[in-house]
């Protein structure tokens, strides 16, 4: 047979893709465990980084240590109210999101962080010393230029000051709007206000950089230069999560019991 | 020096791949503003050539010509799959750094390169040495690249700060120029400029002169 006949070239390429498609898969199936690990400790080495708990390249079992001491509750979203029968373990907030029982649609006026759905619920995480809350991490994830950016924001226990912000997830271009997860720029986010007296996030990116003199600078950040649509996204983001369709009535109900215990 | 060796020490300077080949420069330009990030690209790529060269030469002559560079592109394309993969699971903040350069591999022109050039026409042994050779050659480039960028565009190497920076209250300005892209263009074209004066067998003859007319009748 030779080699240019079209029996050949039928039989060298299907078998080419039987054996290679072989290698690949059995890749992506042995190593995924190993893979899944690696991304469970980014997250959480994130989440911790936003808390201000540990520093970036934190060894595996420190991670795991600090984890220990930080409680995870499943809240609902529209009322927040901790829900005790799912598993913080086991939650998967973006799959929740993606089903239609488990997540709700977002109307184009609600949906300012263009994510389309909402879970129902939520992961939160509470920081506590001695029994007494001194923070709370919540999840955030919307649109920048390109991807989704997904991130932490953590709270003081006043639940309006910004105790760290850390995205662990983001596809923007590199050197601008990639630019989110430069530590200088984040290190702009501790003790800046993100929600007012009445519960409304206010918090802002600002293109061009704040100004100083502003009243409102308090809520505001210096935008990152060449990534404005990354930076309004991150506006957007912070707002929704923070506002009525996101955190907003659950940071209510838990200041309303911080007032009612003290 | 025996041929064996002659494979692999050529494409050092006498026919490396980026400076006379100018193959890869892509991933040359966007890896290199870190020395960590550049010895794992250079890692990935020498083991996607070794073992492609390697496969394509065991195959070539069942290959059927007109299906050659898409059967080549599968094995390229499947090889560096698994490498991503293998980085993922066990070099995970570096393969994060490097995200979209590692499949990236699959278009650099040096694998193509070298499996249509080399192991389409010679056995496994040779072809791997080839394969390694290249890389090598790949990878001298790429890693003095990376050491002038990192070390003059942030004071320091590996992450290490060596020169104290006026940021932090020291005396050196990083250059901000070399953590961008034309700075390797200016660093590769200046190491060409001394490997050919150094080797001037690698200067090409010119494909075309100015001519000068010679007017020897004025009017």
């Amino acid at each position: 047979m030779s080699n240019d006949s079209w029996q050949k070239t039928l039989l060298v390429a299907l078998v080419l893709c039987l054996v290679f498609s072989v290698l690949v898969s059995g890749a992506a199936v042995v190593l995924r465990p190993t893979q899944e690990a690696n991304q469970r400790l980014d997250v959480q080495r994130n989440l911790l980084l936003a808390a201000g708990l540990a520093e970036a390249g934190a060894p595996a079992d420190l991670v795991g240590e600090l984890m220990g001491s930080v409680e995870a509750q499943i809240i609902d979203l529209d009322t927040g109210v901790q829900n005790t029968e799912v598993d913080p373990d086991t939650f998967d907030a973006i799959s929740a999101a993606r089903k239609p029982n488990t997540s709700q649609a977002l109307g184009s006026e609600e949906d300012i962080a263009r994510i389309k759905r909402r879970a129902n619920m939520a992961k939160v995480y509470l920081l506590k010393k001695d029994g007494q809350l001194t923070g709370v991490v919540l999840p955030v994830y919307g649109s920048g230029l390109y991807s989704t950016l997904y991130g932490f924001i953590a709270l003081d226990a006043d639940l309006r000051t910004v105790r760290g912000l850390k995205f662990y997830e983001q596809g923007e271009t590199a050197g601008l709007g990639a630019e989110v997860d430069n530590p200088r720029w984040l290190a702009k986010w501790p003790g800046k206000m993100a929600i007012d007296e009445t519960g409304e996030p206010k918090v802002e990116v600002v293109k061009g950089g704040a100004n100083p003199s502003s009243p409102m600078i308090a809520y505001q950040v210096d935008g990152i230069s060449g990534a404005t649509m990354t930076s309004n996204g991150v506006t957007a983001l912070l707002q929704f999560w923070l506002g009525p369709d996101g955190f907003g009535p659950y940071l209510a109900r838990l200041k309303a019991q911080q007032m009612e215990a003290s | 020096m025996s041929v064996d060796k002659r494979i692999v020490l050529d494409p050092l300077v006498d026919t490396n791949p980026i400076t006379l080949q100018m193959l890869g420069i892509c991933s040359a330009l966007a890896v290199t503003t870190s020395l960590a990030a550049s010895l794992l690209m250079c890692l990935a790529l020498t083991a996607v050539l070794v073992a492609s060269n390697a496969s394509i030469s065991l195959i070539r002559k069942q290959i059927p010509t007109n299906i050659r560079i898409i059967v080549q592109m599968t094995i390229i394309a499947s090889l560096v799959i698994v490498v991503d993969q293998l980085l993922r699971a066990y070099a995970f903040d570096l393969s994060k750094r490097l995200s979209v350069f590692v499949g990236l591999i699959i278009t650099n022109c040096i694998v193509m390169g070298r499996a249509e050039a080399y192991a389409m026409k010679n056995p496994v042994i040779p072809s791997m040495l080839d394969g390694l050779g290249n890389a090598l050659g790949y990878s001298l480039v790429l890693i003095t690249v990376a050491v002038i960028r990192e070390f003059f565009g942030t004071g320091g190497l590996l992450g290490y700060q060596l020169l104290p920076k006026v940021t932090e209250g020291g005396w050196y300005y990083p250059n901000g120029l070399m953590m961008l892209a034309p700075s390797a263009f200016f660093i590769i074209g200046l190491m060409i400029w001394v490997f050919r004066t150094w080797k001037p067998a690698q200067v090409e003859k010119p494909e075309y002169r100015i001519s000068h007319v010679h007017r020897t009748e004025l009017s």
